[in-house]
C-alpha cells in the first residue's frame, strides 16, 4: 500500500493489499477518532504504570520524571486507563 | 505414461490433486465429498505424496487452515460440499480478497432444509459473489483435468485468485468411470512450482489481510473485480496449453449441435450428457434442437454465451437451484441479464430441475422442449417453473 492514506488508485494498490512495510500502521493516526481525552493528575499518581499496562493502543508512555502521558496521535479516548487507575489520578474529559 | 483406469471419480480427483505436488491439504469430510478427503489422506499417510494433511474440526477451520498455509506460499487444496461450503462461506471472500490461489473441489449437494444429501447446485449458487473462479465439470475425466488445471489458473501471476471445481455429488463423485490419469512428467511440465506474490515469513515480515477503511475499500473491491474479469484470458491460455499437451480441449461454453439450432437448452454440470441424448432424439424427429453447457460460471463468459445464442429463437435455461422470490433460477437471471442489451435475443424459459437429487431423464428433457415448441416467440413466458413438481 502507498505511504500516505487515501491516495493510491486501484491499479496502484498491491495484490491482495499486502503491506510490505513493517510498522506502517503507525502512519494511521487513530487519535482522530477521539471524543474524550485522559488527563493525568500527577499529585495523585503513584507511578505504578497500570495505565501503561492496560492501554489497548499502547500509546501511554512513561516520561523521564516517571509520570505517564498518552501519545495523542493514537489515543482513542477509550477511558480504560482511567477505569484501571486505582489512585484515581486519571479523569476523562470531553474533547472540545 | 498416462494411465487408463476405471476409478470412482472422487478417488480420481484425489489422485489428480496428488499429482499436483501440493504442500498441504485440509479437508473435512462431508457426504458426498468424503472419498476425496479419505483418499487424499491415504496418499499422504502412505507416503505417496510429500504433503501435510491437516485434520481440522470443521469446514470453517479447513478453509482457515488452507488460507494461512497459502499465505506462506504453499500449494494448498481443500474440498467440501453443501453445509460444509455454507460454513466456509464467511472465509471465501477473504481468500479472494487476499488473492490466495487456493483450489477447492466441491461435490455439489443440496443445502438443508429439509436435510438432503443428494445432488443439486444450491450450495455453490449462494457463493457466486465471493470472488472465486468457478468451474463446472460434466464427467469424471473433466473432474480430473480441471482439478489439475485449477492450480495453474489460480497461481498464474496475472490471476492470484482461488478456484473452485464443481463436481456433481453422487452423479459424478460416486460413479466409477473409465478415465485417464495424466502422465506425471507431463503434469510436472504443465504445472511448475508456485511462485507466490508474497509470503508470510519471519525473515521478511509482511501484513496480509489488513484493515481498510472507506478510503481504500472501494479500490480493493475494484482491483478484485478486475482481477476476476481478467482471469478469463489466462483460463483460455491454460485450456489451450492443456489441449496441446494432453489432447483434451475445454471451452467456457461447450456446445452440442447448437450451430444451426432454433431451440437451445442450457445445462450446467453432469446433466449435459443426458440432455445430449434428448437433443439426438429430437433431431431424429426433425426438431432443430441444440445444447449449450456452461463450464465457466465465474468469470461469466458473456461473449461466448452471446455467440452461441446468436441464431437461436428460443432458449430453455435449466437451473439446479432456486432463487426464492427472485426472477427465476440463478443461471436464468444471469443469462437474461447477459442478453438484455442484444438486439436479437431468444425468447427465454426457465425450468428448475433435479433438486435434491431428483432424477431428470432423457424423457424429461424432451418434455421441456415439447412444452416450449408451441409457444409463440413474441410472447415470452415470464415466469419460471419447477419441472415435475407434484400438483393437485
Amino acid at each position: 500500500m502507498a505511504k500516505r492514506i487515501g491516495l493510491a488508485t486501484w491499479q496502484e494498490i498491491t495484490t491482495g493489499c499486502v503491506v510490505f512495510e513493517p510498522g506502517s500502521a503507525s502512519e494511521y493516526h487513530t487519535g482522530s477518532w477521539r471524543a474524550q481525552r485522559p488527563i493525568w493528575d500527577n499529585v495523585k499518581c503513584i507511578k505504578c504504570g497500570i495505565c501503561y499496562v492496560f492501554c489497548p493502543e499502547g500509546c501511554v508512555q512513561q516520561s523521564e520524571d516517571g509520570f505517564f502521558k498518552a501519545n495523542m496521535d493514537y489515543c482513542k479516548g477509550c477511558g480504560i486507563c482511567a477505569h484501571e487507575c486505582w489512585p484515581r489520578a486519571i479523569t476523562i474529559v470531553e474533547e472540545k | 505414461m498416462a494411465k487408463r483406469v476405471g476409478m470412482e471419480v472422487a478417488v480420481a480427483v484425489a489422485e489428480a490433486v496428488g499429482q499436483c505436488d501440493i504442500d498441504m491439504a485440509a479437508v473435512y469430510p462431508i457426504t458426498p465429498q468424503s472419498h476425496i478427503a479419505e483418499h487424499l489422506s491415504d496418499l499422504v499417510a502412505d507416503g505417496k505424496i510429500n504433503a501435510e494433511f491437516v485434520t481440522v474440526e470443521s469446514e470453517h477451520s479447513a478453509m482457515s487452515a488452507v488460507l494461512g498455509a497459502s499465505g506462506t506460499g504453499a500449494r494448498v487444496y481443500t474440498a467440501t460440499s453443501s453445509q460444509g461450503l455454507m460454513l466456509m462461506h464467511e472465509l471465501l471472500p477473504i481468500a479472494s480478497g487476499m488473492r490466495l490461489p487456493i483450489v477447492m473441489g466441491i461435490a455439489n449437494r443440496a443445502v438443508s432444509g429439509p436435510l438432503n444429501i443428494l445432488n443439486d447446485h444450491s450450495d455453490i449458487m449462494p457463493q457466486r459473489d465471493s470472488g472465486w473462479i468457478s468451474l463446472f465439470v460434466e464427467n469424471g475425466q473433466e473432474a480430473v483435468d480441471l482439478s489439475i488445471q485449477a492450480f495453474k489458473i489460480a497461481e498464474h501471476k496475472d490471476v492470484n485468485l482461488p478456484v473452485c471445481v464443481n463436481i456433481d455429488g453422487f452423479q459424478l463423485t460416486h460413479m466409477v468411470e473409465p478415465l485417464e490419469l495424466p502422465d506425471q512428467e507431463l503434469v510436472n511440465k504443465f504445472l511448475p512450482p508456485r511462485v507466490p506474490y508474497a509470503t508470510l515469513h519471519p525473515s521478511k515480515p509482511v501484513t496480509m489481510g489488513a484493515f481498510a477503511m472507506s478510503d481504500y475499500f472501494t479500490e480493493m473491491q475494484k482491483a478484485k473485480d478486475e482481477a476476476l474479469k481478467n482471469s478469463k484470458k489466462v483460463i483460455l491460455e491454460v485450456w489451450d496449453e492443456w489441449a496441446k499437451m494432453f489432447g483434451r480441449a475445454y471451452k467456457p461454453v461447450e456446445t452440442y449441435k447448437a450451430e444451426d439450432a432454433e431451440i437451445i437448452m442450457l445445462t450446467m454440470g453432469s446433466m449435459g450428457e443426458t440432455a445430449e441424448m434428448a437433443i439426438d432424439a429430437l433431431r431424429a424427429k426433425g426438431v432443430l434442437a441444440g445444447l449449450i453447457k456452461l463450464r465457466l460460471w465465474r468469470p461469466f463468459p458473456f461473449e461466448e454465451i452471446k455467440a452461441a445464442l446468436r441464431k437461436a429463437k428460443k432458449l430453455i435455461v435449466t437451473d439446479r437451484a432456486v432463487s426464492f422470490g427472485g426472477p427465476g433460477g440463478p443461471v436464468f437471471s444471469e443469462i437474461k441479464s447477459a442478453l438484455y442489451s442484444e438486439a436479437h435475443r431468444p425468447a427465454m424459459y426457465n425450468y428448475i430441475i433435479g433438486l435434491g437429487g431428483r432424477d431428470v431423464t432423457v424423457k424429461d428433457f424432451i418434455g421441456m422442449f415439447e412444452k416450449v415448441i408451441p409457444y409463440s416467440v413474441e410472447k415470452t413466458v415470464d415466469t419460471y417453473e419447477f419441472w415435475g413438481v407434484r400438483e393437485s
